[in-house]
């Protein structure tokens, strides 16, 4: 349905190749967002999820093609000017600071334009954090902390969220919680691309989903049409 | 009471802490620039003894060669030796960040040792005197001993240099990018934060601190171009005690150290000298990563 829209996708991504040193891991990446979209990247261990946010982030050491979000083409940027455009980055390592505090974690990354949630209204969605705002960053569970890492790039503005695989190692029912956040965000109108291996949590909060294979985007599912394709999804991550 | 069953006049054993005191002050001023150097930029500043001379000969120059005092140094040579320090890391040592620590320390020790020879080339080395301030000429009697007033005041301006460091990197917002970017540059780039203005103005930042050491030690000292190469040899023990990367740290260590050195000056002056490194052998020893270092 949302192919069929006239508008421009919010990001785009054609022909992206990545490489780290030697190493050439994204050998010709497609797909497109939607504004207001939720969309997986599924695919195997080392099939070039985590590369291939990091190449729409910039991150990544050499790329070609191109990632054009909201028109602009972003192929030759540094990773900060990226950000200034209105990507935010969620990496798999989630990236908390031990040196600082919760609250300084929460308050690092500046606001890039109006329309970020206000401190309040994160705090009214991780409560947790309200209360261990004086900790030191690292000292937070493991759930707290992909939390936290989650929290602190809503107040920037950022209008496309990347998130690096965000139930990793974690209990189930931190895993529900995080779903039910990443809906509250769909909610409050924030587009996101979601790195995940465990696709029944994808399937519950995402609209479409790109399979990733050997540096490729090699399928697209829609999230509707997830059970009629199972044993083909099954085949590509070879559960 | 004690002092004299020990045989030790209280003003032989005031006036040796208060000297060990003061050399504290610059121990801490320096090493607390040395630390926030090495945790952003990955550097060990060699140059920082070089520009913390530096400090003091531009002040010497601003005097005789503008006819502009003290107060006016104490703030102007510590904007000039940043501004060198942002030259100095702009074209070179930024080409060294992806690179061993050695290449840094290589860098910075060829560019003491050219500033260093530059200086002694123009102005020999017998060394050139500063006045004291008038305003902070003379001295208190407290009593048990005669505390000259420019000394006390090294104490105050250090320690207050010192406090404003500490609270500027460790309670605000700019001193918050900076701890995120000690750890993990690449991220905080990726919020839209300027790491490499950041870098600059940190190192511009550090041998600043630099400088104003040398413009509080032009009086005391006398201005010469071997002064910080015979004092940065300690402060990198002091650092190196300290653990690299600790900003309270480097600022309480150095404080330490100078007055254990003035303790050993009363007590047993021959080791006077070597205290520090003896100190400092001990520590590699049992805790290489410094007293208040983080293990790696």
């Amino acid at each position: 349905m949302r192919d069929a829209a006239p508008t421009l996708p919010l990001l785009r991504v054609e022909g992206l190749q990545g490489w780290y040193g030697e190493s050439h891991v994204l050998h010709g990446i497609d797909f497109e967002v939607h504004e207001g979209e939720v969309v997986t990247l599924l695919g195997r261990n080392g099939a070039g999820k985590t590369s291939t946010i990091l190449g729409i982030m910039g991150i990544l050491p050499r790329r070609a093609g191109s990632v054009r979000f909201d028109g602009t083409e972003t192929v030759d940027m540094q990773p900060r000017q990226i950000a200034r455009l209105g990507i935010a980055i969620c990496p798999e390592e989630r990236g908390i600071f031990s040196s600082l505090s919760v609250e300084e974690n929460l308050l690092l990354p500046p606001r890039i334009r109006d329309g970020g949630l206000s401190v309040d209204r994160i705090y009214d969605l991780f409560p947790n954090l309200k209360e261990r705002r004086r900790s030191q960053g690292t000292k937070l569970s493991g759930g707290e902390q992909q939390m936290l890492a989650i929290a602190r790039i809503l107040r920037t503005g950022a209008r496309l969220l990347l998130l690096d695989e965000p139930t990793e190692g974690l209990a189930p029912v931190i895993v529900q919680q995080i779903g039910r956040t990443i809906q509250q965000l769909k909610k409050e109108g924030f587009t996101i691309v979601l790195v995940e291996q465990n696709f029944r949590f994808a399937a519950s909060v995402a609209d479409r989903h790109y399979v990733v294979d050997q540096g490729r985007v090699i399928d697209m599912i829609p999230n509707a049409d997830l059970d009629a394709n199972i044993d083909k999804l099954h085949a590509y991550l070879g559960v | 009471m004690m002092f004299e069953l020990l045989g030790i006049p209280p003003q032989v054993l005031m006036g040796q802490l208060l000297l060990g005191l003061i050399n504290g002050s610059f121990y801490a001023v320096l090493s607390l620039g040395l630390a926030v150097i090495f945790g952003l930029l990955n550097i060990i500043n060699f140059a920082h003894g070089a520009l913390y001379m530096m400090g003091a000969f531009v002040a010497w120059m601003l005097l005789n060669y503008f006819g502009i005092g003290y107060w006016w140094a104490l703030i102007l040579a510590p904007l000039m030796v940043g501004a060198f320090g942002i030259v100095l890391e702009r074209t070179m040592l930024s080409r060294l960040y992806k690179l061993d620590h050695l290449y840094g320390l290589l860098l910075t020790f060829g560019l003491a040792l050219i500033i260093q020879g530059l200086f002694r080339n123009y102005y020999g080395i017998s060394g050139l005197p500063y006045q004291i301030p008038a305003a902070l000429s003379g001295g208190t009697n407290l009593g048990f001993m005669f505390l000259p007033n420019y000394r006390a005041w090294v104490v105050v301006a250090s320690a207050v240099v010192c406090f404003g460091a500490w609270f500027m990197i460790e309670k605000t917002r700019l001193g918050a990018y900076l701890r995120a970017a000690t750890e993990n540059p690449t991220l905080v780039g990726a919020f839209g934060i300027n790491v490499p203005l950041l870098v600059m103005l940190t190192y511009g930042f550090g041998v600043a601190l630099a400088g104003f050491a040398g413009v509080l030690a032009a009086p005391i000292y006398s201005v010469n171009p071997n002064m910080g190469a015979d004092l940065i040899i300690v402060v990198f023990a002091v650092v190196v005690i300290g653990g690299m990367g600790s900003i309270m740290g480097a600022i309480l260590t150095g404080y330490m150290l100078g007055l254990v050195e003035g303790l050993a000056r009363v007590f047993y002056p021959e080791g006077s000298a070597v205290v520090i490194f003896v100190i400092m052998a001990i520590v590699l020893l049992i805790r290489p990563e410094g007293l208040c270092g983080r293990a790696a």
